[in-house]
């Protein structure tokens, strides 16, 4: 973990409720499925959010529009300081696999991006599954389409296989050695159902982000563990939904 | 300048003690600073079994602070003896504060007992303020008569000296502190978190699955402030005070109000680093208000 000041470079909406952030500091560094806390002006507790990008000291979040907290970020302008812990949190592991299938729900396809583009620097194209409610939610539709092979699906069929993540996953059969995960609960434990051969990157309202508060602690098969900091990637078997 | 106080027979090199729960086990925080400018710690909350706690969500945010429902989740005290007080032994010098929770007085009891054997704590908070468990917790807390009698139960086995932490959810917390003193508390901390609600507007359900949670942070500090003013003046025993503090300005009022030491909770979850900037900020504070040593000051506001 790192607290540190970091520059707006830029915050623009990408939709009619997501919005993209890139966050300029010295030496900035992540890994795919890491998290920032970010400082919202006005608000007490920081917000998690997951990195979806980071290079050349720029870090990239992308953030959904939700509550107080998020509405208040759209107004912080290019130029702007925010205060951020920064390294949080155990990302994926995605040492071992050669044949990626991507998995991301609504502004859970975030943090898939990062990981993608790391695939993509090892000369591994994945195959990247994004499922949305429908075809105005979609973002970084033609960034995620420079790094591998894009399938959508979406709840009401404006765009692609019409159906949720694992029927879209059903009907296009990719095959895949290990699927990397992020979405909404339902999701991932409905994948988590479908196969053991997988990570999943869970979501929790969290008090501190850097494992003190224990307000986000889930139960998994080796007893309590904390979003934060054991987390936010864990085995798909590990979890007990 | 001296930043030094007298906390039941241990010297602590200044005031400010991370408050239960806020700052787990402590060694974790080893690793953002080094801890060994705290005063002391108050260790987790630990029962005698382990414990999760309650479903998530279990925080909420509020205007001037946070909601919380974490439930005592912990170890249990056998992995906290066994475990984590010796990884805290080795990046922590000084002694630390256990905070002990409980369902009914015999768990409060043998928990306490496998502290009596812990050589890095000095001294035994008891938990009878907890709001997010159904049974123990605030129940032992409320009732004048309940928290005596479980005071002096624990008191018959305790060999460090016994804190008792009050809950501010009382009509008169004056009341309770003079229970708890008549029953052999050594000291009494205060406040706990004041029970609260969130909704939330898109579903319009509690934010929290137990739908009520602990109200902590800037926005209780009058509350506590007031609460350790009449508690100071209302039992002869050291008062801890906490509720909201978040600077060395706050730590100096707090200890005019009557506060022998300070606990310092909710700010260590907004900044990991808010003890040891209080601590930092102290001298110079004391500097501005031409206070020599911090002893002198506790509960200044009651010779006005």
């Amino acid at each position: 973990m790192e607290c540190r000041k970091l520059i707006i470079q830029s915050n623009r909406p990408l939709n009619a409720a997501v919005w993209e952030m890139k966050l300029y500091g010295e030496n900035l560094t992540s890994a795919p499925g890491q998290f920032i806390e970010l400082e919202v002006p006005d608000c007490c507790l920081k917000r998690p959010f997951s990195v979806a990008d980071c290079r050349e000291d720029v870090l990239t979040i992308l953030y959904k529009v939700v509550g107080e907290g998020t509405k208040k970020m759209t107004a912080l302008a290019e130029g702007n300081k925010v205060c951020a812990l920064t390294n949080l949190g155990k990302g994926f592991d995605s040492s071992s696999s050669v044949q990626p299938l991507l998995v991301g729900g609504g502004i859970g396809a975030a943090p898939l991006y990062f990981l993608a583009k790391e695939f993509a620097k090892k000369g591994i194209q994945p195959v990247i599954l994004l499922a949305f409610r429908c075809a105005e939610e979609i973002y970084y539709m033609d960034e995620f389409d420079e790094v591998g092979n894009v399938l959508i699906s979406t709840d009401n069929g404006s765009l692609g296989f019409q159906g949720n993540a694992l029927d879209a996953l059903k009907e296009y059969s990719p095959n895949f050695d290990i699927y990397f995960a992020c979405g909404p609960l339902p999701m991932l434990r409905a994948l988590a159902g479908f196969s053991d051969k997988g990570q999943l990157s869970l979501e929790a309202r969290m008090g501190c982000g850097f494992g003190a508060c224990m307000g986000c602690s889930i139960i998994t098969v080796s007893g309590p563990k904390r979003v934060c900091k054991e987390g936010p990637v864990f085995a798909a078997g590990e979890v007990i939904f | 300048m001296d930043t030094s106080v007298n906390l039941l027979g241990y010297r602590l090199d200044n005031p400010v003690i991370p408050a239960s729960g806020t700052f787990g086990f402590g060694y974790e925080f080893a690793e953002f600073y080094d801890i060994n400018c705290l005063g002391s710690i108050s260790l987790k909350g630990t029962t005698l079994e382990p414990r999760y706690g309650n479903p998530l969500p279990r925080i909420a945010e509020c205007p001037a602070g946070m909601l919380n429902s974490i439930g005592l989740q912990n170890p249990g005290v056998q992995k906290v003896v066994g475990e984590e007080l010796v990884k805290l032994a080795k990046v922590f010098k000084k002694k630390a504060i256990a905070n002990v929770g409980g369902s009914c007085t015999e768990d409060y009891v043998q928990t306490v007992e496998y502290f009596n054997h812990a050589d890095n704590i000095f001294a035994i908070e008891l938990n009878i303020s907890c709001p997010n468990v159904k049974c123990g917790g605030m129940a032992f807390g409320t009732d004048p008569t309940v928290a005596g009698g479980l005071i002096s139960a624990v008191k018959k086995v305790c060999t460090k000296p016994l804190i008792v932490k009050l809950s501010p959810n009382v009509t008169d917390i004056s009341v309770l502190a003079r229970a708890a003193e008549d029953a052999g508390a050594d000291a009494v901390s205060l406040i706990n978190t004041l029970l609260g609600m969130r909704i939330d507007l898109r579903t319009g359900k509690p934010i929290l699955s137990m739908k009520a949670g602990g109200y902590s942070g800037r926005g209780v500090y009058p509350v506590a402030l007031r609460m350790v003013y009449q508690v100071r003046q209302a039992v002869n025993i050291p008062v801890i005070g906490m509720g909201g503090i978040s600077t060395a300005y706050d730590v100096l009022e707090m200890m005019m109000a009557g506060a022998s030491a300070v606990m310092v909770g909710t700010a260590n979850l907004i900044h990991p680093f808010a003890c040891r900037d209080i601590i930092a900020a102290l001298p110079g504070a004391m500097e501005e208000y031409k206070i020599n040593s911090l002893e002198t000051i506790i509960g200044r506001a009651h010779h006005a």
